[in-house]
């Protein structure tokens, strides 16, 4: 008789099974249903879809847009992570806790909110207008409320790692002669570096998807502000299954390479750091 | 090229860690400050190092102020407890950081970094592990490059933080006497922290026993043993005392 394999933590085989189960439920499945009417396309008519300049101009919107709000909330996700750890200052946990909230928010209420305030007779949106600036209805109303849902994903990563770091190493670089600058380049950087990336390729991904908080802000014109996910819903709206699916399965895609582009540069960037301590 | 503390106070919230501590180290010198854990010698060491500074009192060398100077224009080499290496990169990375890191005229070119790395990898006898990581380095090797890295700077006084701690008791006898002859070679004055009498007593030429943020005492170790100035310094040095007579092995 053939011997199980052992393993010395028990429970392998039923957490694993459970895992997977819930896995296959709620990610698979729905994906498996958007796969399978991509699948009633041929080649041709996906082409079709796809290269129709509607769809194209809302992929170079909604790329574009993301790609902003992308770069916004790595960079101050960057200074309010460094912020949160190595600073100690009154209103810090609120603060810390400010952060979370666009995961809390409803989207909708966050374009809502948006839109309120960025409108022509907004706060913001008088104050703007008088510097001749629109962002409500615009590609940067699109930017902003994108980069508003993702605020977390640039912070939340970096900031464990930047708590973990061995102040020693910063100290060993001062007494070999590096400046604060420097230090921050050749020390600081190159470790937070992994998790920046997990960052930004989160924040990029949650964008392209983002639905509720950028239809009430973006204005919603075909061709100038219209985003890719609010193309499919209108597909839907038709009845156009099809190009509908096409064009998620499309987005969906374009999330999934990045995500794994952003894995293996983050696999490179940290084999030579030690798991943990 | 004489190190002198003067008078150095520091305390934390009201807790006195240092109280007027009195040093001098003269050029070449290997001194050890040895006190139980508590008793202020790492805080006066990251003094010397510029990583703290002290409530009162002043530091001198080489005949200037260095108060209120920043770790970084000291010119000090350190090596930490933990070795702080730099674990992201290559060992020869780390030894080069020092010069990588000057500015304008004293930067040396990128060929000089790598000749003088090369020469220092081969004084330390660690030439074969210049493209090695940290994490797939041994705690003898680690201090090497970490000794390593901070001589690269040329410096002009070697700090040493417990720097035989991390390591078990086999290699740390077999590494004292390389390292002390690694900075007799350089020729530069070195402050030993620890808290292992054996260690001080087989290193260092004086020894400056730390107890509650005061110098008790601070000789050769010949005349710690014979001459304790203090019940303290007589205690802590206690059983120590056939040490000299049957010698260290040295």
């Amino acid at each position: 008789m053939k011997k199980a394999p052992r393993h010395i933590l028990p429970g392998f085989g039923l957490t694993l099974g459970i895992s997977l189960f819930f896995v296959s439920l709620i990610i698979l499945l729905p994906l498996s249903g958007l796969f399978w009417q991509m699948g009633q396309l041929g080649l041709s008519d996906y082409w079709r879809i796809l290269s129709s300049e509607r769809t194209l101009a809302a992929f170079h919107i909604t790329l574009s847009a993301a790609a902003m709000a992308t770069l916004f909330n790595a960079s101050f996700g960057l200074l309010l992570a460094w912020v949160l750890v190595r600073y100690n200052f009154r209103g810090k946990r609120i603060l810390d806790a400010l952060i979370d909230l666009p995961f809390a928010l409803p989207t909708a209420v966050a374009g809502i909110a948006l839109v309120a305030l960025y409108d022509k007779n907004g706060w913001m949106g008088t104050l703007l207008a008088q510097a001749d600036l629109k962002v409500a209805y615009t590609w940067w109303g699109i930017a902003l409320a994108m980069t508003f849902t993702s605020v977390p994903f640039g912070v939340r990563t970096v900031q464990p790692v930047m708590e973990s770091l061995d102040l020693d190493a910063e100290e060993a670089a001062q007494t070999l002669g590096a400046k604060d600058f420097q230090i921050f380049r050749t020390i600081v950087f190159p470790q937070l570096w992994p998790s920046f990336i997990t960052g930004a390729s989160l924040a990029f991904a949650r964008s392209l998807g983002e639905f509720g908080a950028v239809i009430f802000i973006a204005g919603n014109m075909p061709f100038k502000t219209e985003i890719a996910s609010l193309l499919i819903m209108i597909r839907l709206e038709e009845y156009d299954y099809p190009a509908a699916s096409a064009i998620a399965g499309s987005l969906l895609l374009l999330a999934l390479l990045v995500l794994i582009l952003a894995n293996f540069a983050q696999m490179r960037a940290s084999r030579h750091l030690k798991k943990g301590a | 090229m004489t190190l002198h503390v003067n008078d150095i106070s520091k305390s934390y919230s009201n807790n006195p860690v240092l109280d007027q501590v009195q040093l001098t180290i003269e050029p070449g010198e290997f001194i050890a400050l040895l006190g139980p854990s508590g008793s202020g010698k790492t805080t006066l060491l990251r003094i010397i190092a510029g990583l703290q500074f002290a409530d009162s009192g002043s530091l001198w060398f080489d005949q200037i102020d260095m108060t209120a100077m920043q770790a970084r224009e000291r010119q000090f080499g350190m090596v930490f407890q933990n070795y702080a290496l730099f674990e992201h990169m290559s060992v020869a990375d780390n030894v080069a950081f020092g010069l990588k890191m000057r500015s304008g005229k004293t930067r040396p070119s990128k060929k000089e970094i790598a000749k003088r790395v090369t020469n220092l990898l081969e004084m330390a006898e660690i030439s074969h592990l210049a493209d090695r990581f940290p994490s797939q380095l041994s705690g003898g090797q680690r201090q090497r490059v970490a000794l390593t890295r901070a001589l690269a700077i040329e410096p002009r006084l070697l700090l040493l933080d417990e720097p035989f701690s991390a390591l078990d008791t086999k290699v740390r006898k077999g590494l004292r006497k390389s390292l002390r002859d690694l900075q007799r070679n350089v020729g530069i004055a070195a402050i030993l922290v620890t808290h292992d009498q054996e260690e001080a007593l087989e290193m260092a030429d004086r020894i400056a026993v730390m107890n509650d943020g005061r110098i008790e005492q601070f000789d050769t170790a010949t005349n710690l043993l014979r001459n304790p100035a203090t019940p303290f310094v007589a205690d802590f040095l206690e059983g120590l005392s056939n040490y000299m007579t049957e010698g260290a092995g040295i």
